[in-house]
């Protein structure tokens, strides 16, 4: 069991992923993308960086690179696909996800650690936590607001596809706790099936001991609870 | 075949939030000016030759379909001109 993490130019937290997924035993390897998606891959995550320096929007290129309809395949065969950060802005380009991530509603980069609430607790990603579990987890984007129609949006949450929401320390969502203007609060959400997920925070950085907070490795772990499902 | 200029103007639906647009809207207030409200968008000039406009105007539309524009969360409008 291998996960391939896809390294696009500009892509800056492959490895960052790589050692966190390794800390938790977690076999994972880079894959540049021009090299294709190895065919005996269990798992992709979508690192965070800057892919194609964000030219046109964040996600936008990367979202439309070959590599993508190898990756959209392997989600529609009930491979994982973690999108964190830029990948998450590349999994909602491409479709694996609803909605797009864009300009922070202070139009500023912002770096620093926020509460999410767990929305679900019954997918590979959250089986860790428990539902309505706040945890803490950092964010380091300038398009990381949640963006879709209010339609959309009410179809998503009757879907049950909301998977995080930033909230305060004790799990209330809404007002200062939403840190970039996001439409629902949706920090993290699920794709058609419960094996994608995309979400802005970063949970490899959150993981290493040394680093700090650890409560991101249950969504790592999302790798081998899916694998237990396959 | 003709030359063309398809230009695809993106701007954001009615409705969704241009922090930068407020941004700049409040840059140019500090500056002195008085405005009530500002709307940016991004302008693609394409050059492509066609059989008519039409036909330019065919592509340029498949072009912000499945890249320049985000249905999400954008509107797009495609002008052809003779070049």
């Amino acid at each position: 069991m291998t996960v391939s993490i896809v390294r696009f130019g500009g892509s800056n937290c492959d490895r960052d992923a790589e050692r966190a997924l390794e800390h938790l035993g977690i076999d994972a390897e880079i894959v540049w993308h021009e090299d294709g998606l190895p065919a005996e891959t269990s798992g992709v995550v979508l690192p965070g960086g800057f892919s194609y320096g964000d030219y046109l929007r964040a996600g936008a290129m990367a979202a439309r690179s070959p590599i993508m309809a190898a990756v959209r395949e392997a989600a529609a065969d009930g491979v994982p696909v973690l999108g964190i950060c830029n990948g998450a802005q590349v999994g909602c380009e491409s479709g694996l996800t609803e909605g797009a991530f864009t300009t922070n509603e202070s139009a500023r980069f912002q770096c620093e650690p926020v509460h999410l609430r767990v929305e679900r607790a019954d997918t590979p990603w959250t089986a860790a936590y428990e539902e309505g579990e706040v945890i803490e987890v950092p964010i380091a984007h300038g398009e990381g607001r949640y963006e879709i129609d209010d339609d959309r949006l009410a179809e998503l949450e009757a879907d049950d596809r909301i998977l995080f929401r930033y909230c305060d320390a004790d799990g209330s969502v809404g007002g200062d706790a939403n840190p970039n203007g996001s439409k629902g609060a949706v920090a993290g959400l699920l794709g058609e099936r419960e094996t994608v997920a995309v979400l802005m925070p970063h949970p490899e950085r959150a993981t290493l001991p040394d680093v700090g907070p650890t409560d991101g490795q249950g969504i790592l772990r999302g790798f081998e609870s899916a694998a237990g499902e396959l | 075949m003709t030359a063309y200029t398809a230009t695809v103007t993106v701007r954001l639906k009615r409705g969704v939030l241009d922090p930068e647009a407020e941004t700049t809207k409040q840059a140019l207030e500090r500056l002195g000016f008085e405005l009530e409200g500002l709307r940016s968008a991004d302008r693609f000039e394409i050059d492509l030759e066609a059989d008519s406009a039409d036909g330019a105007r065919e592509r340029a539309d498949e072009m912000a379909e499945r890249l320049l524009a985000n249905p999400t969360i954008h509107d797009y409008d495609v002008e052809v001109d003779e070049r």
